[in-house]
């Protein structure tokens, strides 16, 4: 997909506009490497269209849920992360990926300080929040205060890992299986595992109204 | 670097604020520099850790005030230039002067796999761990002007290995002159009382992932 025939019901997007700022300089910087030789537009719209439609939370949705229906996919995913996403076949394969097992006593919480590190292979581009100054000089200092901001207060008898990451190392957090979902297929139970439950922002809960 | 992107600790940067359904890009001109950056890594002028710096090195001022993907285009333009796919006249006027001596761009075929292999970071290198997990270990007081992975709030704390990852590229050496400088890979836990102080929750920890080089025994 090009600038040219996508997300026209999208105002916010600023091709109906005159470009301006970076939106000019990287039309610039585009035109001046193509020149060159150095990219290949067809390999830029291949990689947005990867991040846009193929890499994303639901990849991580389906890791959860398996590991919630299936002992023997979880221990295995606990023990290599990498190997055991890549037995379901997901884009980003090879990626080092430590899952982290939330429980009722251990809530884990994930953070890049210095950067924006993130799984992009089961949860695709970091949002913005997650690489925002808040997120990134808070949560290693007051993780209950970002918590319990974001709508999560942590009894004081639960224990709060924080887990910076400073290498090319992804975490990806395991969140608890919510009460009330015994017997649900694990297309069911995919459906109701988040991306922030996944960064170990938020739990997973049964939505209201939701059925087998 | 002891600069404005070591946020881990700071005070003042406001609340925590998550977009209801949020798109992957905000804009065209996002997804065109992420994928122009990574398209112009497939010429290995540089190396990710190398990338990492470059956006590093943004003033600070603009730092905080630009956006991730504005921090994106600096270090691309900075990283281009400093490696020579384009001359700063280039740059400045947008026009080439020559064509590229590389042979040839990253193709649609192979993104996939390039993406793929691109973070891998791991080494095959047999090279003996210098700690075992239950070790206590206290971080180097280290203030290097180029870049490092040992951030600010952790420096010269006592910690306990976790876990052993294995061998990988030391990342702050890769950065600096391209020394992969194979060693072995840690989760170090600090607890939280540690690194914060008595206010701090006594049940509470912060673990990073640190290589020998960034590590003594305590």
């Amino acid at each position: 997909m090009s600038d040219h025939h996508h997300h026209d019901d999208d105002p916010s997007r600023e091709h109906d506009r005159p470009l301006s700022g970076p939106a000019l300089r990287v039309k610039a910087l585009e035109s001046l490497l193509v020149e060159k030789g150095l990219v290949d537009p067809a390999a830029l719209d291949e990689l947005i269209d990867t991040f846009e439609t193929k890499v994303g939370p639901r990849n991580g949705t389906r890791v959860v849920a398996h590991a919630w229906v299936d002992t023997a996919y979880k221990q295995r995913l606990l023990a290599n992360g990498g190997a055991a996403i890549a037995e379901l076949g997901l884009v980003g394969r090879g990626e080092e990926i430590v899952v982290l097992e939330n429980t009722p006593k251990v809530r884990n919480l994930v953070v890049c300080t210095l950067c924006s590190c993130y799984p992009w292979s089961v949860l695709g581009l970091p949002p913005v929040w997650y690489k925002s100054a808040p997120y990134r000089s808070r949560a290693v200092i007051d993780p209950r205060g970002v918590l319990k901001e974001l709508g999560g207060e942590v009894p004081d008898d639960i224990e709060v890992r924080v887990w910076d990451s400073t290498a090319e190392l992804r975490y990806l957090v395991l969140p608890e299986r919510p009460a009330g979902t015994e017997g649900w297929s694990e297309e069911q139970l995919a459906e109701i595992v988040t991306r922030d439950a996944m960064i170990g922002v938020a739990q997973v809960t049964v939505p209201a109204g939701s059925r087998r | 670097m002891n600069g404005v992107h070591d946020m881990g600790g700071m005070h003042g940067m406001g609340p925590v604020e998550i977009e209801k359904d949020e798109p992957v890009f905000h804009a065209r001109w996002e997804a065109r520099t992420y994928a122009l950056a990574i398209a112009a890594g497939f010429h290995r002028k540089w190396n990710i850790d190398m990338n990492r710096y470059s956006r590093e090195r943004m003033p600070p001022a603009r730092y905080l005030a630009e956006s991730y993907y504005e921090r994106w285009l600096f270090g691309l333009e900075k990283l281009l230039v400093e490696q020579g796919l384009v001359t700063a006249t280039e740059l400045e006027t947008g026009r080439a002067e020559a064509r590229s001596g590389e042979t040839r761009a990253l193709r649609p075929s192979e993104v996939s796999a390039f993406l793929r292999d691109r973070l891998k970071a791991r080494l095959d290198d047999n090279v003996p761990p210098k700690f075992k997990p239950g070790d206590p270990v206290v971080t180097r007081n280290i203030h290097p002007v180029g870049h490092t992975r040992l951030p600010r709030y952790a420096r010269g704390r006592r910690g306990v290995i976790d876990r052993d990852h294995g061998v990988f590229i030391f990342a702050d050496t890769n950065a600096m002159s391209r020394d992969k400088n194979p060693q072995h890979l840690y989760n170090v836990r600090f607890a939280a009382r540690e690194l914060w102080g008595p206010d701090a929750s006594a049940r509470d920890s912060v673990y990073v992932l640190l290589w020998d080089d960034h590590l003594d025994p305590a």
